[in-house]
Protein backbone atom coordinates (compact mmCIF):
# COMPACT_ATOMS: atom_id res chain seq x y z
CA UNK A 1 0.00 0.00 0.00
CA UNK A 2 1.19 3.52 -0.80
CA UNK A 3 2.27 4.99 2.52
CA UNK A 4 1.21 8.58 1.70
CA UNK A 5 -2.34 7.42 1.02
CA UNK A 6 -2.21 5.32 4.18
CA UNK A 7 -1.08 8.32 6.21
CA UNK A 8 -3.86 10.57 4.88
CA UNK A 9 -6.45 7.89 5.68
CA UNK A 10 -5.10 7.35 9.21
CA UNK A 11 -5.10 11.11 9.91
CA UNK A 12 -8.70 11.32 8.74
CA UNK A 13 -9.65 8.32 10.89
CA UNK A 14 -8.27 10.10 13.98
CA UNK A 15 -10.02 13.34 13.02
CA UNK A 16 -13.32 11.51 12.56
CA UNK A 17 -12.95 9.72 15.90
CA UNK A 18 -12.32 12.97 17.76
CA UNK A 19 -15.09 14.77 15.88
CA UNK A 20 -17.61 12.03 16.69
CA UNK A 21 -16.81 12.44 20.38
CA UNK A 22 -16.79 16.23 20.35
CA UNK A 23 -19.91 17.00 18.36
CA UNK A 24 -23.02 17.75 20.42
CA UNK A 25 -25.63 16.65 17.94
CA UNK A 26 -26.08 12.87 18.06
CA UNK A 27 -27.35 12.76 14.47
CA UNK A 28 -24.11 14.37 13.30
CA UNK A 29 -22.17 11.93 15.48
CA UNK A 30 -23.93 9.03 13.78
CA UNK A 31 -23.07 10.36 10.32
CA UNK A 32 -19.46 10.97 11.37
CA UNK A 33 -19.31 7.39 12.63
CA UNK A 34 -20.50 6.30 9.21
CA UNK A 35 -17.66 8.14 7.51
CA UNK A 36 -15.25 6.72 10.11
CA UNK A 37 -16.39 3.23 9.14
CA UNK A 38 -15.96 4.04 5.49
CA UNK A 39 -12.38 5.21 6.05
CA UNK A 40 -11.69 2.01 7.99
CA UNK A 41 -13.15 0.11 5.04
CA UNK A 42 -10.66 1.84 2.74
CA UNK A 43 -7.83 0.94 5.11
CA UNK A 44 -8.88 -2.73 5.19
CA UNK A 45 -9.11 -2.75 1.41
CA UNK A 46 -5.61 -1.30 1.25
CA UNK A 47 -4.33 -4.11 3.46
CA UNK A 48 -5.79 -6.64 1.04
CA UNK A 49 -8.58 -7.83 3.34
CA UNK A 50 -11.31 -7.22 0.78
CA UNK A 51 -13.91 -9.38 2.50
CA UNK A 52 -13.47 -7.50 5.76
CA UNK A 53 -13.64 -4.19 3.88
CA UNK A 54 -16.86 -5.31 2.20
CA UNK A 55 -18.41 -6.21 5.54
CA UNK A 56 -17.25 -2.96 7.10
CA UNK A 57 -18.78 -0.94 4.26
CA UNK A 58 -22.08 -2.80 4.45
CA UNK A 59 -22.45 -3.10 8.22
CA UNK A 60 -20.38 -0.26 9.66
CA UNK A 61 -21.06 2.49 7.17
CA UNK A 62 -24.51 1.34 6.10
CA UNK A 63 -26.77 -0.47 8.49
CA UNK A 64 -25.30 0.48 11.86
CA UNK A 65 -25.51 4.17 10.93
CA UNK A 66 -29.21 3.71 10.33
CA UNK A 67 -29.57 1.92 13.68
CA UNK A 68 -27.77 4.69 15.57
CA UNK A 69 -29.84 7.31 13.72
CA UNK A 70 -33.04 5.51 14.68
CA UNK A 71 -31.98 5.43 18.31
CA UNK A 72 -30.92 9.10 18.31
CA UNK A 73 -34.21 10.20 16.77
CA UNK A 74 -36.19 8.33 19.39
CA UNK A 75 -34.19 9.31 22.45
CA UNK A 76 -32.41 12.65 22.86
CA UNK A 77 -30.98 14.44 19.91
CA UNK A 78 -28.47 16.46 21.96
CA UNK A 79 -25.92 14.90 24.24
CA UNK A 80 -25.52 16.18 27.77
CA UNK A 81 -21.72 16.10 28.05
CA UNK B 1 -13.91 13.40 37.12
CA UNK B 2 -13.39 14.07 33.45
CA UNK B 3 -9.67 14.51 34.07
CA UNK B 4 -9.46 11.12 35.78
CA UNK B 5 -11.29 9.50 32.86
CA UNK B 6 -8.85 11.09 30.43
CA UNK B 7 -5.94 9.89 32.54
CA UNK B 8 -7.28 6.33 32.58
CA UNK B 9 -7.87 6.39 28.83
CA UNK B 10 -4.38 7.70 28.06
CA UNK B 11 -2.78 5.21 30.46
CA UNK B 12 -4.67 2.25 28.95
CA UNK B 13 -3.82 3.41 25.46
CA UNK B 14 -0.13 3.68 26.37
CA UNK B 15 -0.12 0.16 27.81
CA UNK B 16 -1.86 -1.20 24.71
CA UNK B 17 0.66 0.53 22.45
CA UNK B 18 3.51 -0.86 24.54
CA UNK B 19 2.04 -4.37 24.32
CA UNK B 20 1.59 -3.95 20.60
CA UNK B 21 5.36 -3.73 20.20
CA UNK B 22 5.58 -7.44 20.99
CA UNK B 23 3.25 -8.39 18.13
CA UNK B 24 4.81 -9.78 14.97
CA UNK B 25 5.11 -7.23 12.18
CA UNK B 26 2.16 -6.85 9.84
CA UNK B 27 2.26 -9.48 7.10
CA UNK B 28 5.28 -11.22 8.63
CA UNK B 29 5.54 -14.72 7.06
CA UNK B 30 7.53 -15.95 10.10
CA UNK B 31 4.85 -15.09 12.66
CA UNK B 32 3.29 -18.06 14.52
CA UNK B 33 -0.11 -17.50 12.93
CA UNK B 34 1.42 -17.67 9.46
CA UNK B 35 3.58 -20.76 10.04
CA UNK B 36 1.20 -23.03 11.94
CA UNK B 37 -2.01 -23.59 9.95
CA UNK B 38 -2.14 -20.99 7.21
CA UNK B 39 0.21 -22.81 4.80
CA UNK B 40 -2.16 -25.75 4.73
CA UNK B 41 -5.13 -23.54 3.83
CA UNK B 42 -3.13 -21.63 1.24
CA UNK B 43 -1.63 -24.66 -0.48
CA UNK B 44 -4.46 -27.20 -0.04
CA UNK B 45 -7.54 -24.99 0.21
CA UNK B 46 -8.35 -24.95 -3.48
CA UNK B 47 -7.76 -28.69 -3.92
CA UNK B 48 -9.95 -29.55 -0.94
CA UNK B 49 -12.90 -27.21 -1.48
CA UNK B 50 -12.65 -25.95 -5.10
CA UNK B 51 -13.32 -22.41 -3.86
CA UNK B 52 -10.83 -19.82 -5.21
CA UNK B 53 -11.74 -17.33 -2.48
CA UNK B 54 -9.83 -18.61 0.51
CA UNK B 55 -11.78 -16.46 2.95
CA UNK B 56 -15.04 -18.16 2.06
CA UNK B 57 -13.60 -21.66 2.33
CA UNK B 58 -12.05 -20.92 5.73
CA UNK B 59 -15.17 -19.17 6.98
CA UNK B 60 -17.76 -21.62 5.71
CA UNK B 61 -15.88 -24.89 5.72
CA UNK B 62 -12.76 -25.09 7.88
CA UNK B 63 -14.17 -22.75 10.51
CA UNK B 64 -17.80 -23.56 9.93
CA UNK B 65 -18.54 -24.33 13.57
CA UNK B 66 -17.51 -20.77 14.46
CA UNK B 67 -19.65 -19.23 11.73
CA UNK B 68 -22.65 -21.29 12.78
CA UNK B 69 -22.60 -19.84 16.26
CA UNK B 70 -21.97 -16.35 14.87
CA UNK B 71 -25.23 -16.71 12.98
CA UNK B 72 -26.84 -17.89 16.19
CA UNK B 73 -25.49 -14.88 18.05
CA UNK B 74 -26.96 -12.55 15.41
CA UNK B 75 -30.33 -14.25 15.85
CA UNK B 76 -30.11 -13.96 19.63
CA UNK B 77 -29.32 -10.25 19.26
CA UNK B 78 -32.51 -9.70 17.28
CA UNK B 79 -34.50 -11.73 19.81
CA UNK B 80 -33.03 -9.76 22.71
CA UNK B 81 -33.86 -6.40 21.10
CA UNK B 82 -37.36 -7.64 20.39
CA UNK B 83 -37.72 -8.89 23.97
CA UNK B 84 -36.67 -5.51 25.38
CA UNK B 85 -38.58 -3.20 23.03
CA UNK B 86 -41.68 -5.07 21.90
CA UNK B 87 -44.65 -4.68 24.19
CA UNK B 88 -47.58 -5.90 22.13
CA UNK B 89 -49.83 -6.24 25.17
CA UNK B 90 -49.31 -2.62 26.21
CA UNK B 91 -50.82 0.06 24.00
CA UNK B 92 -48.96 3.09 25.28
CA UNK B 93 -45.60 3.25 26.97
CA UNK B 94 -45.53 5.18 30.28
CA UNK B 95 -44.19 8.71 30.01
CA UNK B 96 -45.43 9.19 26.48
CA UNK B 97 -49.00 10.15 27.21
CA UNK B 98 -48.50 13.70 25.93
CA UNK B 99 -47.54 12.51 22.47
CA UNK B 100 -50.52 10.22 22.26
CA UNK B 101 -52.95 13.01 23.15
CA UNK B 102 -51.28 15.17 20.48
CA UNK B 103 -51.94 12.44 17.95
CA UNK B 104 -55.60 12.32 18.91
CA UNK B 105 -55.93 16.09 18.52
CA UNK B 106 -54.30 15.97 15.10
CA UNK B 107 -56.61 13.19 14.04
CA UNK B 108 -59.60 15.19 15.17
CA UNK B 109 -58.48 18.13 13.06
CA UNK B 110 -58.08 15.87 10.06
CA UNK B 111 -61.50 14.38 10.66
CA UNK B 112 -63.10 17.80 10.87
CA UNK B 113 -61.46 18.76 7.60
CA UNK B 114 -62.64 15.57 5.95
CA UNK B 115 -66.13 15.43 7.40
CA UNK B 116 -69.07 17.40 6.11
CA UNK B 117 -69.36 20.97 7.49
CA UNK B 118 -71.65 21.39 10.44
CA UNK B 119 -71.03 17.83 11.57
CA UNK B 120 -71.09 17.98 15.38
CA UNK B 121 -71.22 14.39 16.45
CA UNK B 122 -69.53 12.88 19.50
CA UNK B 123 -65.87 12.12 19.96
CA UNK B 124 -66.17 8.43 19.12
CA UNK B 125 -67.76 9.10 15.76
CA UNK B 126 -65.08 11.70 15.01
CA UNK B 127 -62.36 9.23 15.85
CA UNK B 128 -63.81 6.57 13.58
CA UNK B 129 -64.08 9.23 10.88
CA UNK B 130 -60.41 10.03 11.39
CA UNK B 131 -59.55 6.38 11.01
CA UNK B 132 -61.58 6.13 7.81
CA UNK B 133 -59.91 9.25 6.38
CA UNK B 134 -56.42 8.02 7.21
CA UNK B 135 -57.13 4.61 5.71
CA UNK B 136 -58.38 6.25 2.52
CA UNK B 137 -55.26 8.43 2.38
CA UNK B 138 -53.06 5.39 2.81
CA UNK B 139 -54.87 3.49 0.12
CA UNK B 140 -54.74 6.36 -2.35
CA UNK B 141 -51.17 7.47 -1.94
CA UNK B 142 -49.66 4.20 -0.77
CA UNK B 143 -47.65 6.02 1.88
CA UNK B 144 -47.93 8.89 4.28
CA UNK B 145 -48.45 12.23 2.64
CA UNK B 146 -45.19 13.94 3.64
CA UNK B 147 -43.00 11.65 1.54
CA UNK B 148 -41.05 12.99 -1.37
CA UNK B 149 -41.90 11.45 -4.72
CA UNK B 150 -38.27 11.83 -5.80
CA UNK B 151 -37.02 9.77 -2.89
CA UNK B 152 -39.67 7.15 -3.42
CA UNK B 153 -39.02 6.82 -7.14
CA UNK B 154 -35.26 6.64 -6.61
CA UNK B 155 -35.70 3.92 -4.01
CA UNK B 156 -38.07 2.04 -6.27
CA UNK B 157 -35.29 1.96 -8.86
CA UNK B 158 -32.55 1.23 -6.34
CA UNK B 159 -34.10 -1.57 -4.27
CA UNK B 160 -34.34 -4.21 -7.04
CA UNK B 161 -30.76 -3.48 -8.11
CA UNK B 162 -29.60 -3.85 -4.50
CA UNK B 163 -31.38 -7.16 -4.12
CA UNK B 164 -29.99 -8.46 -7.40
CA UNK B 165 -26.51 -7.38 -6.34
CA UNK B 166 -26.99 -9.16 -3.00
CA UNK B 167 -27.87 -12.37 -4.82
CA UNK B 168 -24.74 -11.95 -6.94
CA UNK B 169 -22.63 -11.39 -3.80
CA UNK B 170 -24.12 -14.55 -2.30
CA UNK B 171 -23.74 -16.74 -5.36
CA UNK B 172 -20.33 -15.40 -6.33
CA UNK B 173 -18.91 -15.49 -2.81
CA UNK B 174 -16.76 -18.50 -3.63
CA UNK B 175 -14.99 -16.72 -6.46
CA UNK B 176 -14.83 -13.10 -5.33
CA UNK B 177 -15.10 -11.12 -2.10
CA UNK B 178 -18.48 -11.46 -0.51
CA UNK B 179 -20.56 -14.25 0.87
CA UNK B 180 -23.56 -14.92 3.01
CA UNK B 181 -23.10 -12.26 5.63
CA UNK B 182 -22.54 -9.38 3.20
CA UNK B 183 -25.40 -10.53 0.98
CA UNK B 184 -27.68 -10.71 3.99
CA UNK B 185 -26.74 -7.22 5.10
CA UNK B 186 -27.37 -5.80 1.62
CA UNK B 187 -30.76 -7.55 1.42
CA UNK B 188 -31.64 -6.26 4.88
CA UNK B 189 -30.54 -2.78 3.87
CA UNK B 190 -32.83 -2.89 0.85
CA UNK B 191 -35.76 -3.68 3.13
CA UNK B 192 -34.69 -0.90 5.50
CA UNK B 193 -34.52 1.47 2.53
CA UNK B 194 -38.07 0.52 1.64
CA UNK B 195 -39.16 1.28 5.19
CA UNK B 196 -37.31 4.61 5.15
CA UNK B 197 -38.54 5.81 1.76
CA UNK B 198 -42.14 4.76 2.26
CA UNK B 199 -43.11 4.05 5.83
CA UNK B 200 -42.84 1.15 8.18
CA UNK B 201 -46.35 -0.13 7.43
CA UNK B 202 -45.58 -0.48 3.72
CA UNK B 203 -42.45 -2.47 4.47
CA UNK B 204 -44.22 -4.62 7.04
CA UNK B 205 -46.99 -5.36 4.56
CA UNK B 206 -44.35 -6.85 2.28
CA UNK B 207 -42.39 -8.57 5.03
CA UNK B 208 -44.36 -8.93 8.22
CA UNK B 209 -42.82 -9.40 11.63
CA UNK B 210 -43.92 -13.01 11.84
CA UNK B 211 -42.41 -13.77 8.46
CA UNK B 212 -39.21 -11.94 9.42
CA UNK B 213 -38.66 -14.09 12.46
CA UNK B 214 -39.60 -17.25 10.58
CA UNK B 215 -37.03 -16.47 7.90
CA UNK B 216 -34.38 -15.72 10.53
CA UNK B 217 -34.96 -18.99 12.35
CA UNK B 218 -35.19 -20.88 9.05
CA UNK B 219 -31.79 -19.53 8.01
CA UNK B 220 -30.12 -20.75 11.20
CA UNK B 221 -32.02 -24.03 10.92
CA UNK B 222 -30.83 -24.52 7.33
CA UNK B 223 -27.25 -24.06 8.48
CA UNK B 224 -27.56 -26.40 11.46
CA UNK B 225 -29.63 -28.89 9.47
CA UNK B 226 -27.04 -29.24 6.73
CA UNK B 227 -24.45 -29.75 9.45
CA UNK B 228 -26.52 -32.34 11.26
CA UNK B 229 -27.41 -34.30 8.16
CA UNK B 230 -23.70 -34.98 7.71
CA UNK B 231 -23.85 -37.21 10.80
CA UNK B 232 -26.23 -39.91 9.46
CA UNK B 233 -24.31 -39.81 6.16
CA UNK B 234 -21.22 -41.00 7.99
CA UNK B 235 -19.21 -37.83 8.50
CA UNK B 236 -18.46 -35.41 11.25
CA UNK B 237 -20.72 -32.48 12.14
CA UNK B 238 -20.54 -29.90 9.28
CA UNK B 239 -18.31 -32.17 7.16
CA UNK B 240 -20.06 -31.53 3.86
CA UNK B 241 -17.88 -33.90 1.84
CA UNK B 242 -20.05 -36.86 2.90
CA UNK B 243 -22.92 -35.41 0.88
CA UNK B 244 -21.21 -37.02 -2.11
CA UNK B 245 -22.53 -40.37 -0.81
CA UNK B 246 -26.07 -39.49 -1.89
CA UNK B 247 -25.51 -36.69 -4.42
CA UNK B 248 -23.89 -37.26 -7.81
CA UNK B 249 -20.88 -35.04 -7.09
CA UNK B 250 -17.31 -35.57 -5.99
CA UNK B 251 -16.45 -34.98 -2.29
CA UNK B 252 -14.66 -31.74 -3.24
CA UNK B 253 -17.68 -30.38 -5.08
CA UNK B 254 -19.90 -31.57 -2.22
CA UNK B 255 -17.94 -29.28 0.09
CA UNK B 256 -18.27 -26.48 -2.46
CA UNK B 257 -22.04 -26.84 -2.65
CA UNK B 258 -22.37 -27.38 1.09
CA UNK B 259 -20.63 -24.05 1.61
CA UNK B 260 -23.04 -22.40 -0.83
CA UNK B 261 -26.08 -23.73 1.02
CA UNK B 262 -24.93 -22.72 4.45
CA UNK B 263 -24.19 -19.28 2.97
CA UNK B 264 -27.82 -19.19 1.86
CA UNK B 265 -28.79 -19.93 5.45
CA UNK B 266 -26.56 -17.14 6.74
CA UNK B 267 -28.04 -14.74 4.18
CA UNK B 268 -31.62 -15.49 5.20
CA UNK B 269 -30.83 -15.18 8.90
CA UNK B 270 -28.84 -11.95 8.60
CA UNK B 271 -31.35 -10.30 6.27
CA UNK B 272 -34.27 -11.01 8.57
CA UNK B 273 -32.30 -10.05 11.67
CA UNK B 274 -31.21 -6.67 10.23
CA UNK B 275 -34.77 -5.85 9.24
CA UNK B 276 -36.15 -7.01 12.58
CA UNK B 277 -33.67 -4.88 14.54
CA UNK B 278 -34.48 -1.84 12.39
CA UNK B 279 -38.22 -2.34 12.79
CA UNK B 280 -37.97 -2.60 16.56
CA UNK B 281 -35.56 0.31 16.98
CA UNK B 282 -37.25 2.75 14.63
CA UNK B 283 -40.74 2.34 16.03
CA UNK B 284 -39.82 1.86 19.70
CA UNK B 285 -41.20 -1.66 19.42
CA UNK B 286 -44.68 -0.47 18.48
CA UNK B 287 -44.47 -1.20 14.74
CA UNK B 288 -46.58 1.84 13.93
CA UNK B 289 -44.83 4.77 12.33
CA UNK B 290 -41.14 4.21 11.92
CA UNK B 291 -38.84 7.12 11.21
Amino acid sequence: MIWQFDLILLIFVVIMAIAALQVRDLISAAVIFGSFSFLMCLLYAGMGAVDVAFTEAAVGAGVSTVFVLAMALHTTRRTKD
Amino acid sequence: MKFIALLVAVFTGAILMYAELDFPAWGDPQSPASTHLSPHYITQGFEETAAPNLVTSVLADYRSYDTMFETGVVLVAALAIMLILRRPWRNSIPGEGEEDSDDVVANDVVANDGAAPGDTRGGIATKSGAKAVSITTTLVSGASSDDSIIVRTACRLLIPVMQLFALYVLAHGHQSPGGGFQAGVILGASLILLALAYDLKTALRRFSEKRTMMVAVMGVLLYVGIGFLCLPLGGNFLDYSVWSNILPVSPVMARYHGMLWIEVGVTLAVMAVMFSIYVDLSSRGRLDEGL
